[in-house]
């Protein structure tokens, strides 16, 4: 629909909009996270959750016990290997249409534990991350930040052509491959389908 | 705190055939340790834990140390004969240790507030002879510490009521604290490599490369 019309018509008191706009506009703003948090960054996105901070304001205070009836998983805290098979099984238990916010440094990428030897580098190698967010932990602030971010996203989706979302796509993945524990590293140990290594050379 | 050659001294005449050493430690601490021999490991946790002057009754941490194959170098005055005159001179020798495999247990007393005590127990090697006394039917504190000494650096303590791996999960094979462990590969993306880090992604590229 064309903007200046709508802005017209709504100077005279007519408001006009369309079903996308509509179907948008409900999905981002009633996205309701899974309560679950793995480390120190829960604190933060509990602390967001609370009277400071008032996730309320974007229609997300409502953190549901169950995968089913979640909307966006928060992984928020460090991804362990031993982990990693769990979270991913509960984002495959979660219905369509569902985001991944990427909280904190361990969450995207290992963080601190990014060398060790039983920490994921990063859960984008098993699910696709909506959004990243950096820091140790981050402030509430990013994580709004991370949810004005994933209003955005939903609301610049259009429901018809080929780039509608997931969820409109029959032939879409919905579930991805849980890693199985192997003897000396998860197998496998990323899900080419969901992360590409990034091009990069290494200089000295 | 009673001093370590007298608790050393009355663990002796108590446990009969208890062989005993204190380690020294060079570290600012000189926080010297007992070191004991496996047999006898039950008895002397025992007669810690109850000998009324001790009453070593709280096991704060148990952990594992990996210790490889190594040389020890010692120094030691040998007379020789040099032009004709004999004279003291030092030499350094040196000997080829096996390694082994040390559970290291510190024990406090809650009730006579005192300690730390360090126990050490050695295995024989690292690779096929890595049994341990559990010490958790003395201090039950010791269990969830045991098990992850087993997970770990692979100690297996004879007599734990349950050990199984803790951190890591059930399938996995390895010891991660054991020195000579290999991470598996998975530096295919070092956005800040750098020294060690930045070896193992370059040897990650050129494998990749050849596959």
């Amino acid at each position: 629909m064309d903007e200046r019309l709508k802005s017209e018509l709504g100077k005279q008191g007519v408001f006009v909009t369309t079903l996308e706009d509509l179907y948008n506009w409900g999905r981002k703003n009633s996205i309701w996270p899974l309560g679950f948090g793995l480390a120190c960054c829960a604190i933060e996105m509990i602390a967001a959750s609370m009277a400071r901070w008032d996730l309320a304001r974007f229609g997300a205070e409502v953190f549901r016990p169950s995968p089913r009836q979640a909307d966006l998983m928060i992984v928020a805290g460090t991804v362990t290997k031993k982990m990693a098979p769990a979270v991913v099984r509960l984002y495959n238990q979660m219905s369509e249409p569902k985001y991944v916010i990427a909280m904190g440094a361990c969450a995207i990428s290992g963080g601190p534990f990014k060398q060790g030897y039983n920490v994921l580098k990063g859960i984008d190698r098993y699910v696709p991350v909506d959004v990243h967010i950096p820091g140790c932990p981050p402030r509430p602030e990013a994580l709004l930040h991370a949810f004005m971010t994933l209003q955005q996203k939903i609301d610049g989706q259009s429901l018809t052509g080929p780039s509608r979302p997931r969820h409109l796509q029959a032939d879409a993945p919905s579930e991805f491959t849980i890693p199985q524990y192997g003897e000396h590293d998860l197998v496998p140990s990323r899900n080419s389908e969901v992360w590409k290594v990034p091009a990069m050379e290494h200089k000295a | 705190m009673i001093a370590l050659e007298q608790i050393k001294g009355s663990i002796e005449t108590a446990v009969p055939g208890a062989r005993l050493e204190i380690i020294p430690n060079a570290s600012p601490s000189g926080q010297r340790s007992l070191l004991a021999d496996n047999q006898h490991a039950l008895a002397v946790a025992k007669f810690l834990s109850d000998d009324p002057q001790l009453r070593m009754d709280f096991a704060s941490n148990v952990t594992g140390v990996d210790w490889l194959d190594g040389e020890i170098a010692e120094k030691a005055k040998v007379l020789k004969v040099v032009d004709g005159v004999e004279k003291e001179v030092e030499e350094i020798r040196k000997t080829k240790r096996p390694g082994y495999l040390e559970a290291v247990y510190h024990l406090y007393s809650m009730e006579k507030k005192h300690g730390p005590l360090i126990l050490r127990f050695r295995t024989e090697n690292r690779s096929d002879r890595t049994h341990l006394v559990s010490l958790t039917p003395i201090w039950r504190s010791a269990e969830l510490q045991e098990r992850e000494v087993y997970d770990l650096c692979g100690v297996v303590f004879d007599g734990h009521p349950d050990l199984r791996r803790i951190l890591m999960w059930d399938e996995f094979k390895d010891h991660p604290m054991r020195k000579d462990y290999v991470e598996p590969d998975d530096f295919e993306y070092e956005p800040t490599a750098h020294d060690e880090v930045l070896k193992r992604a370059e040897a990650h590229d050129a494998r990749e490369a050849g596959s």
